[in-house]
C-alpha cells in the first residue's frame, strides 16, 4: 500500500492531495496538463520536495518522507523506478550498460532486504520488452519506441518496488505508441509491482489502468477502481467526449461464420468485431456512452446485437444531451454475485430523456452499438 | 639543439605538465559548481576565475610577486609551514600558471556541463546513484570533450605565457627559465638563429595542438544526441 500526502505551494500552482494506491497494478494519474500530475510523481520519487509524508509500506524503512519525524531520502536511496516522455539514456553507454547502470547500484540494497522478486530478474526484464536484440547497440541508434521500453526495462532492472511512469507514451507518435502499448500491458499483467502511470489520455487509462486517479488544479477529484470511477456521471470525465465505461470481461467464444466474438462478464455478454484473443482470456471491453441508447421494451428485430436490461441509477443532465447511469439487471448480477455489477454510461438527447419521462429506478434495456476491446 | 635548450623544453614541458594536472584538479570541481550553482555568489566566482583572461599577465605577476614574497600572506603561510618562499622557485611559478590559466580550464568544462540535460542526471538518482557517482558515471564522460579541451588549452596556453614567469619566475636556468622567456632573452642578445628555431617550434606546437584537439572533438558526433 502507497500512502502520500504531498503539498507544495508554487506561485501559480497549489498542490494538495492524499493518495492510497494498491499494492499491486496500474494507478492512471488522470487530469488535464497542468492539474499536478508530474508534481505528483516528482514529489513521490524526491526529484522535488512538498511537504508531508510517502511511504511504500508499514515498514520503518519503508518511510520514504515524513515531515513529522523530519525522515527524508533522497531519490538514490529510494527503490523506485521512473520512466518518462522522452526516454532518458546515458548516451555515452550502450544499452546493455544503460541496463546495469540501475542494477548493479541497487545490488547492495536488494542483499540488505531479503525481499528480492525473483520475478524481476534482467533475462526477464529484457524478454518482456524485446529488447534482447539491441543490447550492444548505442542509444543515438534506437528509435523512439525502441529507447523508451529499453528505459523501462532499466527502471525495472534495478528491481524497483514501486515504477512511477510519467506520460511514457506522450512522445511517441501513434504507431511507436501501438508498439509499446502490448509491452506495458504484459507489466500490467505479470509484475506484482505498483505502477503509478501519469497520463492525460483516456484511452491510455481505459486499456491499461486498474485503479484511477483524476486530479484537477492540484486536488485529488476522484480516487478508485477503474470501472467504478469511469462510471461516474458527476466527473468532468463524463464531460469528455469519448465519456464511457470498461468492462472487465472473458472471452467466451468466436462465431468465424459471422466474423464475431462474444464477451462475458457478471451479468451479461457482448459480441464484437472477431477478436486475435483465446477463449477464457481476461480481456477489457470499452463501451462509450455515445455508443448506448435506451429502449423501455426489450427491441425486436433490431440489427443492435447487443441488447442488455438494465437499471437508470441517475441522470445528469448536461448541455443538450443527458448522461445515464445504468446498472446491468442480468442474471449474475446479483448482490451475492463475486463482481460487482457492471454499470455503463449511455449519452442520449434531453428530447428523448423527455419523451421517454426516464427517472431513477426504472427498468430499460440497452442497445449498445459498439464495443471495444483495449 | 644544445644541452641547455634541451633543459629548458623539460622544464618548460614539466611545468606545462603539473599546472595542468593541477588545473584539472581544482577546474573540474569549480566549473561543475559554477556550472549547477544557483547560488548569489555565481556571478562574483564567474568574474573572479574570468579576471585572467582581461588583466595583463604583468598584473597578475606583480601582485602574485607580492603576496608570495615574505610580507605577503601567502609568503608568511608557506614560510610558516617549511616550504620556504615561492617567488623564483619552479613551485612559485607553477602557482602562477594554475592561477594565469585557470579560464582557458573552467570556461570549457563549465560549458561542458552546463550542456548536460537535469534529466540524464534525474534519471540516474532514480537508478541509485549518489550524487559524487552521478558525476563520475554520467557528468564526467559527457563532459569529454569539455575535459579534453581544457586540457589542451591549459597546457599550451601555461607553455606560451611569459608575462606572469618573468615576475615570479625570473630567469633561473633549470629552475624557471622556461621557453617563453629564453626566446626573448635570444632575441635581446641578436642570437636570431637560437630564436628562430625556438619560435618556430612554437609556432608548430601551437598548430599541431589545434589540430589535434578540433580532430579528436570532430571525432565523436554522435554521441551529443542524448536523448
Amino acid at each position: 500500500m502507497l500512502q502520500a500526502t504531498l503539498a507544495l505551494k508554487r506561485p501559480n500552482f497549489t498542490l494538495d492531495v492524499a493518495l492510497q494506491l494498491p499494492p499491486s497494478g496500474i494507478t492512471a494519474l488522470f487530469g488535464p496538463s497542468g492539474c499536478g500530475k508530474t508534481s505528483v510523481l516528482r514529489a513521490l520519487a524526491g526529484l522535488d520536495r512538498a511537504a508531508g509524508r510517502v511511504a511504500i509500506g508499514s515498514d520503518s524503512a519503508d518511510v520514504w518522507q515524513d515531515d513529522a519525524t523530519g525522515r527524508w531520502l533522497p531519490t538514490h536511496q529510494r527503490p523506485l523506478g521512473y520512466v518518462i516522455q522522452e526516454a532518458v539514456l546515458f548516451p555515452h553507454l550502450r544499452v546493455r550498460a544503460n541496463l546495469d547502470y540501475g542494477r548493479r547500484r541497487s545490488a547492495a540494497a536488494r542483499a540488505t532486504a531479503a525481499t528480492t522478486d525473483p520475478s524481476l530478474a534482467l533475462d526477464q526484464v529484457i524478454t518482456l520488452l524485446g529488447i534482447k536484440h539491441l543490447m550492444d547497440r548505442w542509444p543515438a541508434t534506437l528509435s523512439g519506441g525502441e529507447r523508451q521500453r529499453v528505459a523501462i526495462a532499466r527502471a525495472l532492472a534495478s528491481a524497483p518496488r514501486l515504477l512511477l511512469m510519467d506520460e511514457p507514451l506522450a512522445a511517441l507518435d501513434a504507431a511507436r505508441k501501438a508498439e509499446i502499448l502490448p509491452y506495458l500491458e504484459r507489466l500490467q499483467r505479470h509484475l506484482a509491482l505498483p505502477i503509478v502511470y501519469v497520463t492525460h489520455a483516456l484511452d491510455e487509462v481505459a486499456r491499461l489502468a486498474d485503479h484511477l486517479v483524476l486530479l484537477d488544479a492540484g486536488r485529488v477529484l476522484a480516487a478508485g477502481p477503474l470501472a467504478e470511477v469511469l462510471a461516474r456521471t458527476d466527473l468532468p470525465l463524463a464531460k469528455l467526449d469519448d465519456a464511457g465505461v470498461v468492462i472487465h470481461a472473458t472471452l467466451d467464444r468466436h462465431d468465424a461464420a459471422y466474423g464475431l466474438s462474444r464477451v462475458r462478464f457478471a451479468g451479461g455478454a457482448l459480441w464484437l468485431g472477431a477478436a486475435a484473443v483465446q477463449p477464457g482470456q481476461a480481456v477489457r471491453a470499452r463501451v462509450l456512452a455515445r455508443d448506448v441508447s435506451v429502449t423501455r421494451q426489450l427491441p425486436q428485430q433490431t440489427s443492435v446485437l447487443n441488447v442488455l436490461p438494465v437499471r437508470l441509477l441517475a441522470l445528469q443532465a448536461q448541455a443538450h444531451t443527458v448522461l445515464l447511469h445504468l446498472q446491468v439487471a442480468g442474471p449474475g448480477s446479483r448482490a451475492d454475485a463475486p463482481a460487482p455489477p457492471v454499470q455503463l454510461l449511455a449519452r442520449i438527447t434531453r428530447r428523448s430523456a423527455d419523451a421517454l419521462a426516464l427517472r431513477a429506478g426504472d427498468a430499460l434495456y440497452a442497445q449498445i452499438k459498439g464495443v471495444a476491446l483495449m | 639543439m644544445t644541452d641547455s635548450t634541451w633543459v629548458l623544453l623539460r622544464l618548460t614541458a614539466q611545468l606545462a605538465a603539473c599546472s595542468t594536472v593541477l588545473l584539472l584538479l581544482l577546474g573540474t570541481p569549480l566549473a561543475w559548481w559554477l556550472a549547477r550553482t544557483r547560488s548569489p555568489l555565481k556571478p562574483l566566482a564567474t568574474a573572479l576565475v574570468t579576471m585572467p583572461l582581461v588583466l595583463p599577465p604583468t598584473v597578475i605577476g606583480f601582485y602574485l610577486l607580492l603576496l608570495m614574497g615574505p610580507q605577503g600572506a601567502v609568503g608568511q603561510f608557506t614560510q610558516w609551514l617549511g616550504l620556504g618562499r615561492l617567488p623564483f622557485t619552479f613551485a612559485g611559478l607553477v602557482v602562477a600558471s594554475v592561477l594565469y590559466s585557470l579560464p582557458f580550464v573552467v570556461q570549457p568544462l563549465q560549458q561542458a556541463f552546463e550542456t548536460i540535460p537535469e534529466r540524464l542526471l534525474e534519471a540516474a538518482a532514480t537508478l541509485r546513484a549518489a550524487p559524487l557517482d552521478r558525476f563520475f558515471s554520467i557528468a564526467l564522460p559527457l563532459a569529454r570533450p569539455g575535459l579534453v579541451t581544457a586540457s589542451v588549452l591549459g597546457f599550451a596556453h601555461t607553455v606560451g605565457e611569459f608575462g606572469v614567469v618573468l615576475m615570479v619566475g625570473g630567469n633561473i636556468p633549470g629552475q624557471t627559465r622556461v621557453l617563453s622567456v629564453a626566446l626573448y632573452e635570444h632575441v635581446e642578445a641578436a642570437e636570431f638563429a637560437q630564436a628562430h628555431q625556438l619560435a618556430a617550434g612554437m609556432v608548430v606546437f601551437a598548430l599541431l595542438v589545434l589540430l589535434a584537439l578540433y580532430a579528436a572533438n570532430r571525432a565523436r558526433p554522435a554521441l551529443g544526441n542524448t536523448a
